[in-house]
Formats: C-alpha cells, sequence, structure tokens
C-alpha cells in the first residue's frame, strides 16, 4: 500500500458503539478504558462505562478468574447505559476470550492479541487448541494482532526489562482502538507525561508503543476502514467524567460546604465502598476527618459520636459491612442523631461476589434491626445522581434529626458518565439547626413541623442531658419503662418518618402515558436499562410508561395511585422481588417482578422481553 | 480574655435522676468520687461527656448532669472516638466494665489504647456480669463457678492493666472502690493526663460476686497484700513497712525491709519508657497470690496524642491547599460543550 493509498483509508460514520477490553487482572484493563473514556469524552460523545474486575487482587495470570475488563458505550445520541451486546471485544488473553465472546454481537469485531494464545495460556482458558479458527471467523470478524510481539519491536533499542516492556502492551491495544474509533490521543499523552515526569525513560517507551498501536491501525491492511461517532447534543456546560463513588464524595463535600458542618467520616476498608474513604481522605484542607477504623462497627460507633458532638457523621460499606452495623443503626435511630450511612451494595448474601453488582440490601436496610426501627432510604439511579442524592440525604437527615440510608452499588460505583458540573449558587442550601436556648429545653421537645427532637451538642452550656439506647420518655427523653410511654414512642418514631413524604417530589412518569397498560417500576442504578427499554416498547407502540424510585423510604405520596393508573406493573431488579414485596404489601398491587442476579447491570433486551411477557398476559 | 469559670461544687454534678444500682453496689463510692473530683478540673461542665456501653457501670452517665450517651454494649470507645475527634475541646471520660471493654468491646479496647487517643477510661472491674444476673466475665479466675459455669470456668482471665500497657497506653492505674481518697488522686490524675488514661477499678458485686477483692483489700489483709505504687519511691508494703519488691530480671521478688534497707527495694517509675516495668507490677498479686496487688499508676508517658497529629495533619493541609466547593467540583479533566 503506498501512502496516497493509506490516506484513502475510509472513516465511516456511525451511531454508537459499545467496545470492550478483557485481560489479565495484570494487564491495565481498567487504566486503559479510563484514557479510552477519557479521550471520548473530549469528542464530546454521551457515554456509560462498565469496569468489571474479579475479586481477588492478582489471581493466576492467564485463568480464567482474573480476567479483568472495561466496556464503554458511546454514542452521538443521549445513552442510558453501558450498553448490552458489544461491537468490539479486545481480547488479550484465552480467558479473555472465553469469558467475555458471549457477549459480543454476531459479526462484531474481535482483536486478539494472538502471542498470548499459547498452549499455557489455552490450557488455563480450558481449550484444547486455539478457538481462533474458521468457525469463529464464520461468525465475527476476527483480527488476529501480534500485539505483544508489536509491543516488543517498537521498543527495540531501549534497555528495558521484559516485565516492563511487557506491561505496556495495553497501550498498543489502546492506540489501536484511538485509531478505529478516531479518537484524539493528546489526553492520554499528556496523563503519561505528568504519570512519568520523573522516569523519561518509561514516559518514552509508553508513547512509543501507544503511537506504535495508532499507526498499526492506519497502515496496515488489517483494517479497512476507522468509524467517527460525532459529538452528542449535549446541554452547553462544563463537564467531567465522574464515577458514582467520585460523585458520593464530591456530593460529601458540597453537603458539607452548604451546611456549614464539618464531615466525619468512619469507615472500614470493603469493596466496593473503599474508594469512597480513599477519596475523601484527600480532603482534610476542607476540615474533613476520615476515621479508618478498626473494623466496621467502630466505624459506624465513631460516625455516630461525631454527630453528637454536632459533625455530619458519615459511615460507608457494603452489605456484609451493613450487617455489623445494624445495632448502632438502631441507635442512631433511637437516639434521633442526624448519620449518613453508605451502603455501596455487592452481591451478596455472605461475602458474595465483592466485584459484582446487585441490588439486594434493600429488606436489610428497611427491617435489618430489632424492634420497629423506620428509616429513610434514598438510592442514586446513575454514577452522578449519587451527587444530588447525597445532598438530599443529608439534607433530610439535619432536618429530621435522622440517621437516613444512602444506597449506591458496585456498578454505580464504579461506572463514570460526563457530569455537567453544577454551578454553586444553584445548589440547595442546608438548614442546621443547633439548639442553644436553655429555655423550656428537653431533649425529646420536638419541632411541630418536622417532628424532630434538638440537636443540642456538648459544649453547649445549660443544655446538658445523656441520651440512651434505651426507651425514653416523650418530651424529657428520660428512661421510661412506662408500656403506654413505649407504644407512643414505636408509633411516633414510624409517623415522624413516614411524614417526611410531604417533603420529597412526587414520583413522576419518565418515559409514556400516566395511564396505560403497564407500568415499569425500578429504583436505583437500573434506571438507565429500564428507561432504555421502555423507550423500546413505546416505539413499538406498547402502551407502557416508567417511573422510578429514588426515595425507597417512606415512598413518595403519590405511589399509589401512580400504580392504580396502570393495568399491571412490572419491577425489574437485581434481587429476587425486594421492591416488589414492599410495593404489593404496601399498596394491595399485583405487581410482578423480573429479577436477576448474575452480578451484572440488566439487559436491555431482557426487560423488553419480561414486559412483552407481561403485556401478553394482560392482553389475553 | 479568659472567662471565668462558675465554681462548682459535687452537687452541681449529680443528677435527679433515681439511681437503680443494687443498694451497697460499689458504684455509687465511685459515682460519688468522680463526682468529687469534677469541680476540681477547670472544666466547664457543658464541656464534659461520659459515654458508656451496657452493663450496670454504664448507667453511669445517666447520674452525672454533664453531656452523655449511653450508646451500645461494647462500643463506648468508638463513639467517644468520634466525639473527641470532632470536637477536641471536650473533656470525654468512657465508663465501661469487665464484660463491655474486655469482652464484647475488646477489640476497641485494644485500638483506643495503641491509639492514644485522648480520653479517660474507667473500667469497673468486678470479675463477673451483674446485669446479665451473674455469668462469668473475662477477668473472672480459672474455675469460677456462676450460673454459665456450674463445673469452673476454663478460661484463663485477662488482666487489664497488663492489656492496657501492651497495647501502648499512655496512662495506666489501677484503683479500688474501697479507698475513695486513693480512687479521687487517681482520678485526677487521669483527668491531668494527655492522652489515653486507663484507670482499672476494682469494683466490688454484692449480689453476685460479692468480697471479690477481699484477699487484698479487706481490713485485716490489705497492707500485706498490696502495694502502692507512687513514682520515684521504693516499692515497699506490709503492716510495718517490712516487705519491697525486688526486680530480678524481669522477675519481681519480695524482699525484707525490716532495717529499712529499701536501696535494694524497685524504685516506681511512672514515666519509664520501657512498657516492661509497668506490665510486670500489673501481672503482681492478681494470679500469683505470693505477690502483694499493685494500685496506682503502672505507667504515665507524654506521646502525641491520636487527636493532636488529626489536627495537625488537618492544619498542614490547610496551609498547603484552599480551595472552594466550585474549585473542588471543577478539579480534574473537564470539557466545554458550547
Amino acid at each position: 500500500m503506498t501512502i496516497t493509498e493509506q490516506k484513502l483509508k475510509r472513516t465511516e460514520t456511525l451511531e454508537e458503539a459499545t467496545i470492550r477490553f478483557a485481560g489479565d487482572s495484570g494487564d491495565g484493563m481498567q487504566l486503559t478504558g479510563g484514557q479510552f473514556t477519557n479521550a471520548t469524552a473530549i469528542v464530546g460523545n454521551d457515554l456509560s462505562t462498565l469496569p468489571d474486575f474479579p475479586a481477588e487482587i492478582r489471581a493466576p495470570a492467564g485463568s480464567l478468574a482474573g480476567v479483568s475488563a472495561f466496556q464503554i458505550h458511546f454514542s452521538s445520541k443521549e445513552i442510558h447505559t453501558p450498553g448490552d451486546a458489544l461491537d468490539v471485544l479486545v481480547a488479550m488473553n484465552p480467558a479473555a476470550l472465553k469469558t467475555n465472546l458471549r457477549d459480543l454481537k454476531p459479526g462484531g469485531m474481535l482483536i486478539v492479541n494472538t502471542n498470548a494464545f499459547t498452549e499455557t495460556n489455552l490450557k488455563k482458558a480450558g481449550y484444547d487448541k486455539s478457538p481462533i479458527d474458521e468457525v469463529l471467523s464464520k461468525r465475527y470478524q476476527v483480527f488476529s494482532v501480534e500485539i505483544s510481539k508489536l509491543t516488543q519491536l517498537a521498543l527495540e533499542g531501549m534497555n528495558l526489562s521484559s516485565k516492563l516492556i511487557d506491561r505496556s502492551k495495553n497501550l498498543f491495544a489502546l492506540g489501536l482502538m484511538y485509531w478505529l474509533y478516531t479518537r484524539p490521543m493528546e489526553a492520554t499523552v499528556e496523563w503519561l507525561k505528568k504519570k512519568f515526569s520523573d522516569k523519561p525513560e518509561i514516559l518514552e517507551a509508553n508513547l512509543k508503543v501507544l503511537k506504535a498501536g495508532y499507526h498499526y491501525g492506519e497502515t496496515t491492511e488489517t483494517f479497512i476502514s476507522s468509524y467517527e461517532i460525532k459529538h452528542a447534543t449535549i446541554k452547553p456546560g462544563k463537564y467531567k467524567n465522574i464515577t458514582g463513588n467520585e460523585a458520593t464524595v464530591l456530593g460529601l463535600i458540597a453537603a458539607s460546604q452548604l451546611s456549614g458542618l464539618p464531615i466525619f467520616l468512619g469507615s472500614y476498608p470493603i469493596t466496593p465502598a473503599s474508594d469512597i474513604l480513599h477519596e475523601l481522605s484527600k480532603y482534610k484542607n476542607l476540615g474533613i476527618k476520615t476515621f479508618q477504623a478498626e473494623d466496621e462497627i467502630a466505624a459506624i460507633g465513631s460516625a455516630l459520636g461525631a454527630s453528637f458532638a454536632g459533625a455530619i457523621g458519615v459511615t460507608t460499606s457494603s452489605g456484609p459491612g451493613l450487617c455489623l452495623k445494624s445495632e448502632f443503626i438502631n441507635l442512631a435511630m433511637k437516639t434521633e442523631l442526624p448519620l449518613i450511612i453508605c451502603d455501596i451494595q455487592r452481591a451478596g448474601p455472605s461475602t458474595g461476589l465483592p466485584t459484582k453488582t446487585e441490588q439486594s440490601d434493600l429488606l436489610q436496610l428497611m427491617f435489618g434491626r430489632n424492634g420497629d426501627s423506620p428509616i429513610p432510604i434514598l438510592a442514586a439511579s446513575t454514577p452522578s445522581d449519587c451527587f444530588d442524592t447525597m445532598i438530599e440525604a443529608v439534607r433530610i437527615a439535619l432536618k429530621y434529626m435522622t440517621p437516613v440510608f444512602f444506597m449506591s452499588d458496585g456498578y454505580l460505583a464504579n461506572g463514570a458518565e460526563p457530569w455537567k458540573i453544577p454551578q454553586v449558587s444553584e445548589l440547595p442550601k442546608i438548614k442546621v439547626n443547633f439548639r442553644t436556648e436553655k429555655e423550656g429545653f428537653f431533649s425529646y421537645l420536638r419541632d411541630k413541623e418536622t417532628l424532630a427532637r434538638p440537636w443540642a451538642i456538648p459544649g453547649t452550656p445549660g443544655l446538658e442531658h445523656t441520651i440512651t439506647g434505651i426507651e425514653t420518655e416523650e418530651t424529657t427523653g428520660k428512661i421510661c419503662y412506662d408500656p403506654q410511654n413505649h407504644d407512643s414512642m414505636c408509633k411516633m418514631r414510624v409517623h415522624r418518618i413516614e411524614n417526611i413524604k410531604e417533603d420529597i417530589p412526587e414520583i413522576e412518569v419518565i418515559y409514556g402515558e400516566s395511564k396505560g397498560d403497564l407500568l415499569i417500576l425500578g429504583w436505583g442504578s437500573t434506571l438507565g436499562v429500564i428507561t432504555a427499554a421502555t423507550e423500546s416498547l413505546l416505539e413499538k407502540g406498547y402502551k407502557v410508561a416508567n417511573a422510578h424510585l429514588k426515595y425507597l423510604n417512606p415512598f413518595p405520596r403519590n405511589l399509589g395511585s401512580l400504580l392504580k393508573n396502570y393495568k399491571s406493573v412490572l419491577i425489574p431488579e437485581l434481587n429476587l422481588g425486594q421492591l416488589k414485596l414492599l410495593v404489593r404489601a404496601k399498596y394491595l398491587v399485583d405487581a410482578q417482578g423480573f429479577n436477576i442476579v448474575n452480578g451484572k447491570p440488566l439487559m436491555i433486551s431482557s426487560v423488553i422481553d419480561a414486559a412483552e411477557k407481561l403485556l401478553k398476559e394482560v392482553k389475553s | 480574655m479568659a472567662i471565668e469559670l462558675p465554681k462548682y461544687t459535687k452537687v452541681d454534678f449529680e443528677s435527679e435522676n433515681d439511681i437503680r444500682w443494687c443498694p451497697g453496689c460499689g458504684d455509687y463510692a465511685i459515682l460519688s468520687a468522680i463526682q468529687a473530683v469534677m469541680p476540681t478540673l477547670g472544666v466547664p461542665k457543658e464541656k464534659i461527656v461520659f459515654v458508656s456501653g451496657i452493663g450496670c457501670s454504664s448507667r453511669f452517665p445517666h447520674y452525672m448532669s454533664c453531656y452523655g450517651f449511653h450508646t451500645i454494649h461494647g462500643r463506648p470507645l468508638t463513639v467517644a472516638t468520634g466525639v473527641k475527634s470532632t470536637n477536641p475541646d471536650l473533656s470525654v471520660w468512657v465508663v465501661t466494665g469487665d464484660g463491655d471493654g474486655l469482652s464484647i468491646g475488646g477489640n476497641h479496647f485494644i485500638h483506643a489504647m495503641r491509639r492514644n487517643q485522648d480520653l479517660k477510661v474507667l473500667l469497673f472491674n468486678n470479675r463477673i456480669y451483674g446485669l446479665t444476673k451473674g455469668q462469668y466475665s473475662p477477668t473472672s479466675e480459672l474455675g469460677k463457678k456462676t450460673k454459665s459455669t456450674p463445673m469452673g470456668s476454663i478460661d484463663n482471665p485477662v488482666n487489664p492493666i497488663s492489656l492496657a500497657i501492651a497495647a501502648g497506653a499512655t496512662f495506666v492505674a489501677r484503683t479500688v472502690d474501697k479507698n475513695v481518697k486513693h480512687m479521687t488522686e487517681v482520678f485526677k490524675k487521669a483527668a491531668a493526663h494527655r492522652g489515653m488514661a486507663f484507670i482499672e477499678i476494682l469494683q466490688n458485686c454484692v449480689v453476685f460476686n460479692d468480697a471479690a477483692f477481699e484477699n487484698y483489700t479487706g481490713k485485716d489483709v490489705k497492707d500485706d497484700h498490696s502495694v502502692y505504687l507512687e513514682d520515684s519511691k521504693p516499692l515497699i508494703f506490709g503492716k510495718n513497712h517490712d516487705h519491697a519488691i525486688k526486680l530480678s530480671g524481669f522477675h519481681p521478688e519480695i524482699i525484707s525491709n525490716t532495717n529499712g534497707s529499701s536501696k535494694d527495694a524497685l524504685l516506681h517509675q511512672e514515666t519509664a519508657e520501657d512498657r516492661a516495668l509497668g506490665y510486670v507490677l500489673g501481672q503482681m498479686g492478681i494470679e500469683n497470690s505470693e505477690f502483694p496487688v499493685a494500685f496506682g499508676v503502672f505507667r504515665r508517658v507524654e506521646e502525641p496524642t491520636y487527636q493532636d497529629r488529626l489536627y495537625e495533619q488537618e492544619q498542614i493541609a490547610k496551609q498547603k491547599k484552599v480551595q472552594t466547593l466550585e474549585q473542588v467540583l471543577n478539579s480534574g479533566d473537564t470539557w466545554v460543550v458550547s
């Protein structure tokens, strides 16, 4: 091919693409995906990402358990999910191929690093012989690229260890994908320069490999055309990519600044919540205190102590940690102190699948305590929604003097999307009411409107009092064993949380009409999938609508009437029917579930199938 | 301008709540001693916080008139950590027991000690579970017969003093409910200490473990079976001051002091950097009855507290980087869509 011919390579314009990088957990797939995400954001595409990594830090190299993957869906239109099926799969070794091939669309592009398809690696992946054969080539467009060897060649003459050379092969794959989808390399080049500013040799090597990958796409005859995805029509403003955990941290910082109260985070490392602890601990300059406690119990205990002393106490964890915190959560409820309890859910039960997503802690948070113990529950629905949901959780906690559950999950925590950075002036103000007035003070004297007790913090003269988990007398807050008082206090605790429904927005239909054959009701991280499925169903002409719950306790005040506007209700969940149970119990509606717990987000297609099946039943 | 403190008396720290401990319980004497010490601290009442767990002793905050948090079983140290870290101006006192502090709360005990949390910890040790009506505790002696150990307990007991020293507490003391004068002195010293001040108070449970400490606190035997530690002074004990403790390597020895030849006697050093001395003294008496039980301050060393370090880091961070919320939100790789 001559140079002129090279330039004549076609560039096709596509509306959207879903690609996945898959390799060994030591292959740097998360980093590669992160860089591709940044470049895609710069192009101006709408995007959504899904990292998928193993629980083991370094499972044996080449093993199926050690496969780490990063998926990104990008488009010139608004999108809601990281995508169901893949247009391109980059498989860095046989194990990555084996575990990811089933998600590749028929006719999709399969790019494999043939150098990694050695006898040992094939065996580790459970292949007798190389699967890259005629059969595979008939089903997919297979591109066998000697990624490892080409990386070595690019670095020939440089005095680098073979380990180091091998470790930079992900940048070859990244460069190749940059060419294939016409993404700019500048951001990655800048990032490398910053990262290796004191290691010029490694920087040079990395840049060489990145460019080698790009040029490989451009110059070889392997690829006939590259693709372009025009920028999406996005609201004007300043953007950045944000993961759910990052947005959670920013939400906490914002809530601290908006309320003027310091944050105290008591936490114990647990996947997938640890990044919140890591990230928040960088903001000591804003008076944020982070305490890595000796265990989950000490984590929440210290946070509750901080709340008692006048900070916004926060604890972050995942399902197994929440189990350990239960007794303290109940004490926070009983002593009516503001406390933010973050549950970044993962697949349970027990240790479960630590790095896989699920939304199966709802009933635990709703009921997992002794006695009648009502606590508000809020769930974020997208990575950036973690920001707004957190601010709202803090607002409710401070206004109503109650612990509040903030729910996210592994999918939101690690998934990223572009976030339009809000103006500080647009953010809600958060009012704090410390009691200082001595006259007429009682520790359980309730505000007439909010039914909250006063927050009288140590250090305030004349308001000395003791709080306790033992039942206390209404108003005075003194220990009280009177049966009548206990009955009315239990009812008051339920009533005052239920009362919050007057202060939260009504639930609204997202797509579809306000009446119809089917309402698809969801909560949490399934928003994107359910919304995309509803769009498709509407295009097919069905009378469907979808609505999504951010407030799981109390429910929005109009939820009951909304449900009754539809002939049937479908509740898709990544659990075995937890919201369904609550909705059926509370509203006596014959809601049906669509439930799957395979550690992955829902598939749009499977929600559509479930909805069509239910719609058929409604008709007959 | 310094704000003048109100002139408190003991009564100012008494609450109007009815006290529900059993008549004759050692807790009454401890409560009274603490209430008497409070006016001497030079701390305004509203800045004093008592945090407790669950157990007989943990009712304590209800009987004080300061701020109080009666928490859950075994966890008061965790709550106190959050209180003190949020507002280091507060004087935070933790009331716990041998079950609360050393059994269910054992993990927190170790970590609060090693972190040198700036807290005063009063551990009421009655060597029994009182509130649950008489099961053996982690400090009960081997062979203890209780409701849950009808043939005698088969657990070796834990020594709170040794554990606290091993874990790195910077102030460690033992006192006894019977000796109000000594208790008061120890409480004052603990209050004056910056950092983790741990006090084991031998406390008699009249109902479930009466006279548990009689062998070394009884009127007729206490002089011969206990030794009171005083900083820089020799360890001399006995009715007629006729015995002393000598240290032979890591082992204590009882020597005669009949002619006042105390030059061989061990000189107590509260501030010894090495933890070994306090550890050895803490081991005496309770489980090996040939030695007297030591009372007083075993260890008292100055080290930066957890809160000192916490606020030091915060100050450094604040000096290094001033950030507005707007700057935080806009940090990182951003792009503009127009």
